[in-house]
C-alpha cells in the first residue's frame, strides 16, 4: 500500500471510529458533527473531481449543493403537505424516500451543470472563475425570490426523510448512510481517475492541444467532468438538507462555494481523500475555534493563507508526500 | 501518379496586413519525406497549424487522403490519420511515459468514454502504446514520469505518441530541435525508415537532416512558396540562394 | 407607466452602474497589470464604507469621511499587496482565489470584531440631501445625481491617467509585457503596489458613496464584487472602457428589470403571479445577459479576442 493509501485508510477508519465511539459513549452531537463532515467531504469530492482532475476552478459549486438541497426540500415539502409537485401534464407527488430524492437531485444538478458548463467552458482561466461565481449568485437570488418555497426564509421539513429498512432518525444510522455514500463515491471516483476517461481528462487539463491532436475533444471531456462533479455535489446537498431538515438560499451562497473549495484545498487538491481530510479538519475547527471565539473565521482565514503560501498540497500532501502518477 | 496524401491549393492566411501564407499549393505524396524550410518568420508554423486544423485559412483548400478537410477541426483530421508532433513537446508532464502513449492509442481507438476499467489494464491500448515506445527505444522508461525525461527522450516520446495513431501521414514540426548531434543522427535514421509506413511533412532547421532525408524540399519565404524540388534542384535554385541560403552560401 | 418613472429608473440604473464601475475598474486594472484575480476587492469596498461612517460620525464632515475612506482602503490595499498578494502573482489562479478568499474571511470578521454586527448609518451631507427638479419637472434626489456625475468624473480622470501620464504609460506597458517594463528600469514592485492601492482606493470610494444611500454592514462588499465580475465578463477583462460600458449595462438592466419585468408580465398574467414571476426573472436578468454575451463574445465586448 502506498503512503497515500495508508493516509486514506487512516482517515476513513478514523471517521468510523469517531462515530462508533460517540454512539457508544452516548454523544449524539459528535455523531452529527461526523455526519456533517462526511457530507461536506462528499460535496468536496465532487468539486475535487472537476478541480483536481479537470483543472476547472469552479467557484460556483454551491449551485449544485443548493439544487440537491432544494430537491430534497421541495419533494419533502409536497409530501408533508400532501400536495402534488405538479398536476400537468401528469401528476407527480412529493416523496419522503431518500433514494428517489437523491436521484432527483443528481439528475437536476447534472442538467444544470450541463448548461452552466456549456456556457462557462467557452472561456477559461479567470473568466471561468468569475462566471461560475456569477451563476452561483443567480441561483441564490432566484431562491430568495422563489416565495412558493419559502423565499429568503427557506423550507423546514418536520421529519427526516426515510430510507427503506433503516431508521434515519437514529443519528448513527443516518451517519452510516452518508458515510457509505461517501465511500461508494470515493471508490467510483478512484476508478474514474484511472479509466480511459480519466486519462483523457487528466491530459486535457495539462495539454489540451495534445488531446486534440490524438483525435479527442478536451473541452467535451471537461464538460462531462463538470457534470459528474455537479451531480456528486448535489447528492451531498440533498444529504445536508436532510441532516438539518431545513433548506434555505444560504446553500446557494458564494460563501458555500468558497467553503466547498476550502475543504478541497485544506485537504489537498487532486488527492483522492484530500476533501475528506479537509472537511474533517474544517468541521473540527468550526467546532473548537467556534467555541473559543465568535470570530473564528479570522483564524480559518489565517490558516488558509498559510496553507496557500507555504503548505502546497494540503494535509494529504503534507502527510503522504508528492502525488504519484497513477499506474 | 498516385494520389497525394496531403494536398494544399491556394492556402492563404493573413494577420492584419501581414500575409503569413500567400496562396500556397503543395502536396505530400505516398512514401516521401517532403521538407519545408525557410528562415524564421517565413510562415512555417502557421502553415503547419492550418494543415493540422488549429488555424483556419482565409482562402484555399486542404485535402487529406483526397477529402476536403479545410473546415474540419484538428481532432477530426487526427482521426483520419494525420499525426502531428510539436516543436515544443506537448506531453502530459505529470503522467508517466506509458500514460502519454496510451493516450495516443486511446485516441486511435476512439473509445475514451469509458469510466470504469483502468485504461492501463486495457490490453489492446497498452500493447499499442508499448509497441510504439519500443520502436523509439523508450521501453525502459515506460514507468517514468514524463517531467523527469531528458529533452531528447521527450522528443522520442513525441514521435512515439504520433506512432500510436497508426497515421496515414506525419506532420513533424522541428523534431530535431534541441537534440545533440548524436540524437539528431539517431532520429534521422529512424525517420528514414518511417517514410515507407506513412509519408512525412517535415519542418526542420537542421539542414544536414533535411538534405539527408528529404525527397523533395519546399522553401517558404515571407509567406510565399518560392521553390519546390529535389535536394539538388533546391541547392541549385538561384531564388533560394538569394532568399534563404544567402548569396555567399 | 409614466415617463417620469422611466426617467427616474434610468437615472437610478446609471447611478448603480457608475458605482459598479468604480469597483470593476480597480478589479480589471489589477487583473490587466498583475494578472491577479482579487476576491478581497469587496472587502476594500466594505472598509471604505465603515471608515466613512466612523469618520463622518466623529467629525460630521462628509468630505473628510470620503477622503478617509479612500485613504484607509488604499492603505489596507497596499499592506495586503506587500504582505500577501505579492507572493501570488506567479501563482495559479486557484491559489489567488484561495488566498484572497482567506483575506475576505479575515477582513469580514475583523470588521465585525471592531464595529460589531449591527449596520452603521452614514448620512448624506446636508447640502446634497433633498431633491432637485430636473428639466421636465422631474424630482430626483440630488445626492444620487451627484454620484452619477462624480462617478463619470472619476472614469474620465482614470482614462486620462492611463492615457496621458507616466504612470499610465507604465501601466499600459505592464499589461503588455512585464519583463519589458522591468528592463526599462521601472520599479515593477512599486508599480504593482501603486496600482493595487489605486484600485483599492476606488473600491473604498465606491463603498463610502454607496454607504450613504444603503446601510453600512458586514458582508456588503461581496454581492457588489460578484456584480463587478459580471461587469468584467461582459466588458472584457483588462479594458477600462469595457468596465464602464459593462457597468452601465449591468446597472441599467438590474434596475430596469426589477421595475419593468413585473409590469411586462402583468400584461398576460394575474397581478400577484406576475409580480412573483417578474421578480424572480429580474433577479436573474443580468446573469442571462452575461450568458448571452458569452455565447456571442466569449472574451467580452471589449476584450482581446483569444
Amino acid at each position: 500500500m502506498s503512503r497515500e493509501g495508508i493516509v486514506n485508510a487512516v482517515l476513513l477508519v478514523g471517521f468510523v471510529a469517531v462515530a462508533a465511539w460517540a454512539h457508544f459513549a452516548g454523544e449524539p452531537f459528535t455523531i452529527t458533527l461526523a455526519t456533517r463532515a462526511a457530507i461536506f467531504a462528499l460535496a468536496a469530492v465532487g468539486l475535487n473531481f472537476a478541480l483536481g482532475l479537470g483543472g476547472l476552478v469552479s467557484l460556483g459549486h454551491a449551485v449544485f449543493f443548493g439544487i440537491g438541497g432544494y430537491a430534497m426540500g421541495i419533494l419533502a415539502f409536497h409530501a408533508q403537505n400532501y400536495t402534488p409537485l405538479m398536476e400537468w401534464p401528469f401528476a407527480i407527488p412529493g416523496t419522503k424516500v431518500m433514494p428517489i430524492i437523491w436521484l432527483t437531485a443528481i439528475v437536476t444538478a447534472a442538467l444544470a451543470a450541463l448548461v452552466i458548463g456549456l456556457l462557462s467552458l467557452r472561456t477559461s482561466g479567470v473568466y471561468f472563475i468569475m462566471i461560475t461565481l456569477a451563476f452561483g449568485q443567480m441561483f441564490f437570488y432566484f431562491a430568495i425570490s422563489w416565495s412558493a418555497y419559502g423565499g429568503e426564509d427557506g423550507l423546514s421539513i418536520y421529519i427526516r426523510n426515510g430510507f427503506p429498512g433503516l431508521n434515519t432518525l437514529v443519528p448513527i444510522q443516518f451517519f452510516g448512510i452518508c458515510f457509505v455514500l461517501l465511500c461508494a463515491v470515493l471508490w467510483f471516483v478512484s476508478r474514474m481517475e484511472r479509466s480511459p476517461f480519466g486519462l483523457m481528462l487528466n491530459a486535457a487539463r495539462q495539454v489540451p492541444h495534445r488531446v486534440e491532436t490524438v483525435g479527442l475533444d478536451p473541452q467535451r471531456a471537461k464538460l462531462v467532468a463538470f457534470v459528474i462533479s455537479g451531480a456528486i455535489t448535489a447528492l451531498a446537498g440533498a444529504l445536508f438538507a436532510d441532516l438539518n431538515r431545513f433548506v434555505s438560499p444560504t446553500m446557494f451562497s458564494w460563501q458555500t462555494s468558497g467553503e466547498i473549495m476550502i475543504f478541497v484545498i485544506l485537504g489537498g487538491v487532486a488527492r483522492l481523500c484530500g476533501p475528506v481530510a479537509g472537511a474533517a479538519l474544517f468541521v473540527a475547527l468550526e467546532h473548537w475555534l467556534g467555541d473559543l471565539s465568535d470570530y473564528w473565521h479570522i483564524y480559518l482565514g489565517l490558516l488558509l493563507l498559510l496553507i496557500v503560501l507555504f503548505l502546497r498540497g494540503g494535509i494529504v500532501g503534507f502527510l503522504a508526500g508528492r502525488a504519484r502518477a497513477h499506474d | 501518379m498516385t494520389e497525394p496524401v496531403i494536398e494544399l491549393q491556394g492556402v492563404s492566411k493573413s494577420f492584419g496586413a501581414l500575409r503569413v501564407s500567400d496562396a500556397i499549393s503543395l502536396d505530400l505524396r505516398p512514401g516521401e519525406i517532403h521538407a519545408i524550410i525557410g528562415p524564421n518568420g517565413a510562415g512555417k508554423s502557421t502553415l503547419i497549424a492550418q494543415i493540422c486544423g488549429t488555424l483556419a485559412p482565409d482562402a484555399g483548400t486542404i485535402r487529406l487522403l483526397g477529402q476536403d478537410v479545410t473546415r474540419l477541426p484538428a481532432r477530426a483530421r487526427a482521426r483520419m490519420g494525420l499525426a502531428r508532433t510539436f516543436q515544443i513537446s506537448a506531453l502530459a508532464m505529470e503522467d508517466t511515459v506509458l500514460q502519454n502513449a496510451v493516450l495516443g492509442a486511446l485516441g486511435q481507438a476512439g473509445t475514451p468514454w469509458r469510466f470504469f476499467r483502468p485504461a492501463l489494464k486495457d490490453t489492446a491500448l497498452r500493447s499499442a502504446a508499448e509497441a510504439a515506445l519500443e520502436r523509439v527505444g523508450l521501453s525502459d522508461k515506460a514507468a517514468t514520469v514524463t517531467a523527469e525525461l531528458s529533452h531528447g527522450e521527450r522528443r522520442q516520446l513525441e514521435v512515439a505518441v504520433a506512432l500510436t495513431l497508426k497515421p496515414r501521414a506525419f506532420v513533424m514540426d522541428e523534431p530535431m530541435a534541441g537534440l545533440g548531434a548524436e540524437g539528431s543522427r539517431t532520429l534521422t535514421g529512424f525517420l528514414d525508415g518511417l517514410r515507407s509506413e506513412a509519408p512525412i511533412l517535415l519542418v526542420e532547421h537542421d539542414m544536414d537532416a533535411v538534405f539527408a532525408l528529404a525527397d523533395r524540399i519546399s522553401v517558404l519565404n515571407y509567406g510565399q512558396l518560392i521553390a519546390t524540388g529535389t535536394v539538388d534542384e533546391i541547392r541549385a535554385d538561384p531564388a533560394v540562394r538569394t532568399a534563404y541560403l544567402g548569396e555567399d552560401a | 407607466m409614466s415617463a417620469v418613472l422611466i426617467i427616474e429608473q434610468v437615472l437610478n440604473g446609471l447611478q448603480a452602474g457608475v458605482m459598479l464601475f468604480l469597483m470593476a475598474a480597480g478589479l480589471t486594472l489589477i487583473f490587466g497589470v498583475m494578472g491577479l484575480i482579487n476576491l478581497a476587492h469587496g472587502s476594500l469596498y466594505m472598509i471604505g464604507a465603515f471608515v466613512a461612517a466612523a469618520v463622518a460620525g466623529a467629525t460630521g464632515s462628509f468630505l473628510l469621511a470620503l477622503a478617509a475612506a479612500m485613504a484607509a482602503a488604499a492603505i489596507a490595499g497596499a499592506i495586503v499587496e506587500v504582505a500577501v498578494i505579492r507572493r501570488l502573482y506567479a501563482a495559479a489562479h486557484l491559489d489567488q482565489v484561495l488566498a484572497t478568499f482567506a483575506l475576505i474571511l479575515i477582513f469580514t470578521e475583523g470588521t465585525r470584531a471592531i464595529f460589531g454586527s449591527f449596520p452603521l448609518f452614514l448620512d448624506t451631507p446636508d447640502v446634497l440631501s433633498g431633491p432637485v427638479t430636473l428639466p421636465g419637472g422631474i424630482q430626483y434626489p440630488l445626492y444620487r445625481l451627484v454620484l452619477i456625475v462624480a462617478g463619470l468624473a472619476v472614469a474620465a480622470g482614470l482614462g486620462l491617467l492611463i492615457a496621458r501620464t507616466r504612470i499610465g504609460i507604465q501601466i499600459r506597458a505592464g499589461e503588455n509585457d512585464r519583463e519589458m517594463v522591468a528592463a526599462l528600469g521601472v520599479d515593477i514592485s512599486k508599480l504593482y503596489t501603486l496600482v493595487f492601492a489605486l484600485g483599492a482606493a476606488l473600491a473604498g470610494l465606491a463603498g463610502a458613496l454607496v454607504g450613504a444611500i444603503q446601510s453600512v454592514q458586514i458582508g456588503m462588499g461581496e454581492p457588489v464584487l460578484i456584480l463587478a465580475f459580471v461587469v468584467i465578463v461582459i466588458g472584457g477583462i483588462g479594458s477600462i472602457k469595457g468596465a464602464l460600458v459593462g457597468a452601465l449595462i449591468v446597472g441599467l438592466t438590474d434596475t430596469l428589470g426589477g421595475i419593468f419585468l413585473p409590469e411586462l408580465f402583468k400584461l398576460f398574467m394575474e397581478p400577484s403571479a406576475a409580480t412573483q414571476t417578474g421578480a424572480s426573472l429580474s433577479s436573474m436578468s443580468i446573469y442571462v445577459l452575461m450568458a448571452i454575451v458569452l455565447l456571442y463574445r466569449p472574451t467580452g465586448l471589449f476584450g482581446a479576442r483569444a
